[in-house]
């Protein structure tokens, strides 16, 4: 005790006479609810791989519309069902726009005198296999298979059209076919293909050489017996006329028709000529075209434009009137609740399609979209509320907020700034994915033809599987492209969705190890 | 008792929410202009003379050569009075107006012919996708994070996440078209338990079942392997049993407590069926019944039909809730 009483004052000594003291700082970053949920996310590899394909596949919505020189409305009659072709592949027997066909003699010839006349081969690189069966064997090529056709063209558009075939040395117009020579069955009358030799009561059987070739025949008049014929540029042999018999002859090109001329011209040619100012070099189709001569690539990344545009409105305008109604109910509750809770009840249980069908019947045909848009809505927004209520729920006596309402916060902030924030992780997750669920849907609807919204520069993908299943037996890639899309869609978003659900569920934080 | 008065509080409901979205049906359909599609060789008379009977308009006018210049329509409560007072009374649902083929015949009788079809297709489905489900829901369960489980795992996202309009068409063009095993659509008369009719079903049975396949064993996999991780398991197992006998006894009795009641609301959907497969296959169902009287406007069958899809959907969800309380001691819900 002495020794304490007498310790020197100066013995004393401040530890730190200047410093503050300071919990040490974490040297890490702290991660916050969404860096976290971030991360967990990151570590589930399926739903990264999900997330990158439906970024892909809104990429290709987005981008592919702008790549395409072609556009929903537009429809050709000669391409229809084309076969998807690509001009990387062009020389494999692979997404060449070719199929293997086995056809009689009469149908192969009839294909195989196309490339022979033109050189645009119908029947691919003219390679064919015979077989046992007297059959031929060989693959068809989609593109060249219209071969030529008959039109009709006022004298100007066939100057011009004469005009193009000399600037560019490219022959659009073939030597035509006197009527008396065409195929009688009026089918075929109007089949500029048969340019050879036919008999028949028909005349659709076709005559063969010594050689089993066709013979042509084409319309010929003699050097200055005929001058009403318009045009006798020639680009195929005997440009300046042909010798027989010691006589000059020349080919016929266009027939003098009231409105003018008809000519026989191969459709390909046509169609780069008809197309030279709108940026199609060429027919291409990289998925090929649907029954009615659409291209479907355009048509596939417009459906799909117009149903995540559609989808993610619809879900936008359902959180935020959901959002809205539930924390009404949830953060009154009592009897404003019972009643408001009557009514979603109510609209939760009517069939979707009761209400699209008394929809589109009260608001007719015109306005498909926004029938759509309030059916979805009409079903869509009970499910928010539903979570924003029972995040009310839990939220509105907590302590925080009771200390709110004791410093005079008004119920409008109480609602939006206190308790709100605390639904709202749930709500963006909902939302996301009831997306595809409403693609789906939609597609469902187009699908069976309840709700039809191709229209304009407007498709829809199950529009689309619709028109390809009943084309099914001949050409399946109409119907391939737009179930790729849908079934690559459903599934990125259901791996995609279990990571959220697993990333945004505080409760499994941790559990990974 | 307290199971009884639950039941019966959620039957009421039931009937209620049926009530009241039936009267609005009801309402918004009666405010639509009245389809009337007078055939070649019809008395147009006949026609309105046939609506006036059925309480749809009133106080016709014709003019000098008999024909019609207007109607009235009869106030939309007095309509719902008759209409109700027909289907209580003489069990009268209206008869069909703008379809060509059920022109002028009673509602409820096409109705019912339309049934077995979709009922046989989703019954067929329902017998082989549940077993099959629920099996490999249990291999999967008992093989977890094996490659087994694995495999089955892949198998079972890839067909959950396939949209019924893909599987139906990938099907039909594999078994119908390119194989050539079963007719491209379901065949028509009403043999219904014939072979032939039978195959001629069973691509659209596939479709539907391999879907609820999938489902099942998702739903087994995941509540199995929750009970088997319980300490009663492992109280079984200490006790003797062997691992087969705890897992059929204990933890599969356990888990079907959950699964039970989605089996059972498959069962009372059965009846609804699916729309797409329906048109897809052409099955001669309800679906394709439901979407001809949409697209033709037939209010009768519409309303009927909604009735019918709604009171399926109705009670499906309720059966659910019900069934628990019946099969798990545990939950008696109502009680105090």
């Amino acid at each position: 005790m002495e020794q304490v009483k007498s310790i020197p004052k100066e013995k004393f000594q401040f530890t730190s006479k200047n410093d503050t003291f300071h919990d040490a700082k974490p040297k890490t970053k702290p991660i916050g609810y969404f860096r976290d949920a971030f991360n967990r996310f990151c570590k589930n590899k399926g739903s990264v791989v999900g997330a990158v394909i439906i970024l892909a596949l809104i990429l290709f919505a987005i981008i592919a519309p702008f790549c395409t020189p072609y556009s929903v409305s537009y429809k050709d009659t000669y391409f229809r069902e084309t076969l998807p072709k690509s001009t990387l592949f062009a020389n494999t027997n692979f997404w060449d726009g070719c199929s293997v066909k086995e056809a009689g003699k009469a149908r192969f010839k009839y294909l195989y005198a196309m490339g022979e006349e033109t050189g645009h081969n119908a029947v691919k690189n003219q390679k064919y296999e015979l077989l046992d069966s007297g059959m031929y064997k060989f693959r068809e090529d989609s593109y060249y298979s219209a071969g030529c056709i008959y039109r009709n063209f006022t004298m100007e558009e066939y100057a011009r059209l004469t005009a193009y075939q000399d600037e560019t040395g490219i022959q659009v117009i073939y030597p035509t076919v006197r009527v008396a020579d065409r195929p009688k069955a009026s089918q075929d009358a109007e089949d500029a293909n048969y340019y050879f030799k036919t008999e028949g009561t028909t005349r659709t059987r076709i005559v063969y050489d010594e050689n089993d070739n066709v013979i042509p025949v084409y319309w010929t008049y003699k050097a200055g017996e005929d001058d009403s014929y318009p045009y006798n540029s020639l680009r195929i042999e005997g440009e300046n006329g042909f010798e027989k018999d010691g006589e000059t002859y020349f080919y016929a090109y266009a027939r003098p028709v009231p409105t003018g001329v008809q000519c026989r011209i191969n459709y390909y040619e046509y169609y780069v000529y008809n197309h030279r100012n709108d940026g199609i070099k060429k027919p291409l189709f990289l998925f090929g075209t649907t029954g009615d001569g659409q291209d479907i690539l355009t048509c596939l990344a417009s459906g799909a434009r117009f149903s995540f545009i559609f989808a993610i409105a619809v879900a936008i305008v359902n959180m935020a009137v959901g959002a809205i109604y539930g924390a009404v109910e949830g953060y009154y509750g009592g009897k404003i609740d019972l009643v408001m809770e009557r009514v979603s009840d109510i609209l939760s249980a009517v069939p979707m399609m009761i209400i699209i069908t008394l929809l589109k019947l009260h608001m007719g045909a015109s306005s498909q979209i926004l029938v759509l848009f309030l059916a979805f809505f009409l079903t869509g927004w009970i499910g928010m509320a539903g979570s924003t209520r029972m995040q009310f729920y839990r939220f509105k006596n907590r302590e925080y907020v009771l200390a709110a309402r004791t410093l005079g916060a008004s119920d409008a902030r109480l609602m939006f700034k206190h308790i709100f924030p605390n639904a709202l992780g749930t709500l963006v997750t909902g939302s996301a994915l009831v997306i595809p669920s409403m693609i789906y849907s939609e597609t469902n609807l187009s699908y069976l033809g309840i709700i039809n919204l191709s229209s304009g520069n407007i498709t829809s993908v199950g529009t689309l599987i619709a028109g390809g299943q009943a084309l099914m037996e001949t050409s399946p890639h109409i119907a391939l492209f737009p179930s790729i899309f849908l079934a690559l869609l459903m599934l990125s978003f259901n791996l995609f969705g279990n990571g959220l659900r697993d990333a945004f569920n505080p409760s499994l934080r941790g559990t990974e190890g | 008792m307290y199971m009884f008065k639950y039941v019966m509080k959620r039957l009421g409901l039931m009937l209620l929410s049926f009530s009241v979205i039936m009267l609005i049906c009801f309402v918004l359909i009666k405010l639509l202009p009245i389809v009337v599609t007078v055939q070649a060789g019809e008395d147009a008379r006949i026609v309105y003379a046939q609506l006036e009977a059925r309480g749809y308009i009133q106080n016709i006018q014709y003019d000098a050569n008999g024909l019609v210049t207007g109607y009235e329509r009869v106030p939309i409560l007095t309509q719902l009075f008759i209409y109700l007072k027909r289907i209580f009374v003489y069990g009268d649902f209206g008869i069909g107006v703008t379809m060509a083929d059920y022109r002028n015949q009673p509602v409820w009788d096409i109705f019912l012919e339309k049934l077995p079809p979709t009922i046989l297709i989703n019954i067929y489905s329902s017998l082989i996708g549940v077993p099959i489900g629920i099996g490999l829901g249990i291999f999967a369960a008992l093989k977890k994070n094996k490659w087994q489980d694995q495999i089955i795992s892949t198998v079972v996202i890839l067909l959950i996440s396939l949209p019924s309009i893909v599987l139906g068409l990938v099907i039909q063009y594999v078994f119908c078209y390119k194989l050539d095993w079963f007719p491209l659509t379901m065949l028509s008369g009403y043999d219904y338990f014939s072979w032939e009719m039978f195959r001629s079903m069973l691509p659209a049975v596939l479709s539907l079942c391999l879907g609820s396949i999938a489902g099942y064993t998702r739903f087994t996999r995941a509540e199995l392997t929750e009970v088997l991780t319980g300490e009663f398991m492992l109280l079984a197992r200490t006790k003797g049993l062997t691992r087969g006998q705890a897992t059929f006894r204990h933890a599969l009795r356990n888990a079907m407590v959950v699964i039970f009641p989605s089996i059972l609301s498959e069962f009372i959907s059965v009846l609804s069926g699916s729309l797409i497969i329906e048109s897809m296959f052409s099955i001669p169902g309800v679906g394709g019944l439901y979407i001809q009287s949409i697209n033709a406007q037939d209010y009768d069958f519409f309303m009927l039909l909604s009735g019918f899809y709604c009171l399926v959907g109705l009670a499906a969800g309720i059966v659910v809730d019900i069934s628990y309380g019946f099969i798990d001691p545990r939950i008696r819900m109502g009680a105090k």
